[in-house]
């Protein structure tokens, strides 16, 4: 029997998000799916829980600790200062202390003590050291799921400890004891045997690439093409594959095609690396990450390309822009002349300020804007050649593109931004109730816009924040269409050269 | 774990998706709508029809805007919107249509 969907109180809104009184345990029930042998296996992990798991656990902690130094200065330098504790969206939505910071890290700190350090060996009751046994581990698995790898807390915490690292240590602990979760694993299960997260094979993405063609074509006159596996292209575009096909999604990869194209630029997807996403990230794997990024290397070299750009994709993003080198490095064989990777709003934005694209504002009259910054390219990457140039690029392209726009509450953007409450791997069914209840803090500001300034969509540039807004702002008495890809505003409001619209022709049939 | 029809048993999982999509027949979707309180219409059919047509030649569920045109092309222009495959499937076409059609869920960023 389909197991029926956990009920839950879904949070009233507030003009501001108030910081809620401790309930404790009030998520202890909220764990997702667990990995199965043929999920696991492939990634290099025992297939279930091993014997001996507790010994297991501890050795590839302190492997962990040896290789990672920032994973031990973030366990021993916490003093407990209390900064964080009112900054993740997961405590705000739930009001469960575990969903505190400091309270996720000491789920592992603890451990770290007891097995680590000289006072949590000998005196482990005076500082709070615990045994690893299994009501630790269940709490591991709850609540380091319970994390959306933000980073958040970590520019309000005086000592930068960063508790995705932690949660990300935590998950790769728990791979290694055969204790993995479903979602991330079967999804990275996919990357290596078809290519994506969605496991869209190369005939179904040549099929979905040409209707999309016929679709612009039939829409503007203009034959747009959307190139698969293009040898000898000058750029490659590596973007989510959700664009191909989900929605809003969809609406930005429309919206690169005509940017390309208005361009002059000779681009081309690939069907080896249709895939943008790297859940090696969210599971805090560097062998995993390494071989999805490998992929991206691969493609690059086959078909030739001088240059690599990213799609609307968060975490793809900081992937891409911080580790890209070193995981799969060196690019000598790209155009020194342009950066790598590339992201596409620096394209698009370029394109603007060159003045290639023919821009009618007032076709997103319709429409008064806000824009939702994604957390990893907020805290975890840049645009362009400017401190803050993630921040101030999304926004000049959507003004470039759209006369309304209004930014939400200053302590809910640019770095401050809250979570979609679906990031990290936490995009899955199985865990509806957190994704909900932790995107109170985002709903509270968008609300706000809304009665305040009669907001009526939210921009983002992330896959991970569009799907996960397209399915809880119903529950908020919102509208799932809400959700705008900024490509897909880009697309609405390019006039493509020769472009005739449907309309124009009706009203020209209409007139003869 | 398992859904019985018509005196057989079918192995399905966490979800409650059908583990082998090979072994789905008409009965498996009207257990599967009956349990959502779900009445199967013929319109209903039409869309668990073309989902596994599609899946046999592509090995995927169709994206959201593939399944809008072909209901536009079969069943007019009025019907091609994602609103009216959410009239017939409230959980949404892509997930509930595609359990019913006995598909794998689309995983993913969607």
């Amino acid at each position: 029997m389909a197991k029926k969907p956990i009920e839950f109180e879904v949070p009233k809104l507030t003009e501001y998000t108030e910081v809620p009184a401790v309930t404790p345990d009030t998520m202890a029930h909220s764990s997702p799916y667990v990995s199965k042998v043929e999920f696991q296996e492939p990634l290099g992990y025992p297939g279930e829980l091993v014997d001996g798991w507790q010994d297991k656990a501890i050795g590839a902690m302190g492997e962990m600790l040896g290789k990672y130094r920032s994973l031990q200065v973030f366990l021993d330098s916490c003093v407990k200062c209390g900064a964080c504790t009112d900054k993740c969206h997961y405590y705000l939505g739930t009001s469960d202390p575990k969903n505190m910071p400091v309270a996720r890290q000491d789920l592992l700190r603890k451990v770290y003590r007891r097995y680590f350090t000289f006072a949590g060996k000998y005196f482990p009751k005076l500082v709070g050291a615990v045994d690893l046994d299994k009501e630790v581990l269940d709490d591991w698995y709850s609540y380091f799921h319970q994390c959306s790898q933000c980073r958040r807390c970590s520019v309000f915490c005086p000592y930068g400890i960063d508790t995705a690292e932690i949660s990300m240590a935590a998950r790769e602990i728990m791979d290694r004891i055969g204790l993995g979760q479903k979602y991330c694993n079967e999804i990275i299960n996919k990357v290596f045997k078809i290519g994506n997260n969605l496991g869209l094979p190369e005939n179904a993405l040549a099929d979905t690439l040409e209707g999309l063609e016929e679709d612009v074509e039939d829409e503007t006159g203009v034959a747009v093409k959307y190139p698969l596996d293009k040898k000898g292209a000058d750029i490659l575009l590596v973007t989510p594959s959700a664009d191909f096909f989900a929605e809003p999604h969809v609406d930005g990869l429309i919206g690169y095609g005509k940017v390309f194209h208005e361009a002059g630029a000779d681009w081309t997807l690939s069907s080896k690396a249709s895939e943008a996403a790297n859940f090696g990230m969210f599971i805090g794997s560097y062998e995993n990450m390494r071989r999805i990024s490998l992929r991206i290397r691969e493609a690059a070299l086959e078909l030739g390309v001088k240059r690599i750009i990213f799609g609307e994709c968060g975490h793809a993003w900081r992937v891409a822009y911080s580790f890209l080198n070193t995981l799969a490095g060196p690019f000598d064989f790209l155009d020194p002349k342009y950066p790598v990777p590339q992201h596409i709003l620096e394209f698009t934005w370029g394109e603007i300020q060159k003045g290639t694209l023919n821009i009618d504002k007032s076709r997103n009259d319709d429409m008064v804007l806000t824009f939702h910054d994604s957390c990893n390219v907020a805290r975890a990457s840049r645009m362009g050649d400017e401190p803050g140039g993630q921040f101030t690029i999304p926004r000049n392209v959507i003004k470039a593109v759209c006369n309304n726009f209004v930014d939400m509450a200053p302590d809910t953007i640019h770095e401050k931004t809250f979570c979609c409450g679906g990031g990290g791997g936490l995009l899955t069914d199985d865990l509806m109730e957190l994704r909900v209840k932790g995107a109170k803090p985002r709903m509270d500001a968008l609300s706000t816009v809304i009665e305040d300034h009669g907001v009526t969509h939210m921009a983002a540039i992330c896959a991970i924040c569009k799907a996960q807004f397209t399915k809880v702002l119903p529950f908020y008495g919102m509208g799932m269409d809400m959700i705008q890809s900024v490509h897909g505003l880009v697309s609405n409001a390019i006039i493509l050269t020769g472009q005739v619209d449907d309309d124009d022709e009706e009203d020209a049939e209409d007139a003869a | 774990m398992a859904i019985e029809v018509n005196g057989k048993t079918f192995e399905v999982d966490e979800e409650g998706y059908l583990a082998n999509i090979n072994d789905w027949e008409p009965g498996v979707a009207e257990v599967m709508a009956k349990e959502d309180e779900l009445e199967l219409t013929d319109e209903h059919w039409d869309i668990i029809k073309f989902l596994r047509e599609y899946y046999e030649e592509y090995q995927i569920a169709p994206a959201v805007r593939v399944l809008t045109k072909a209901v536009a092309k079969k069943l007019g222009k009025d019907k091609g919107n994602s609103k009216y495959l959410y009239g017939l499937f409230p959980y949404g076409p892509g997930k509930q249509a595609c359990r019913y059609a006995g598909l794998p869920k689309p995983t993913g960023c969607v």
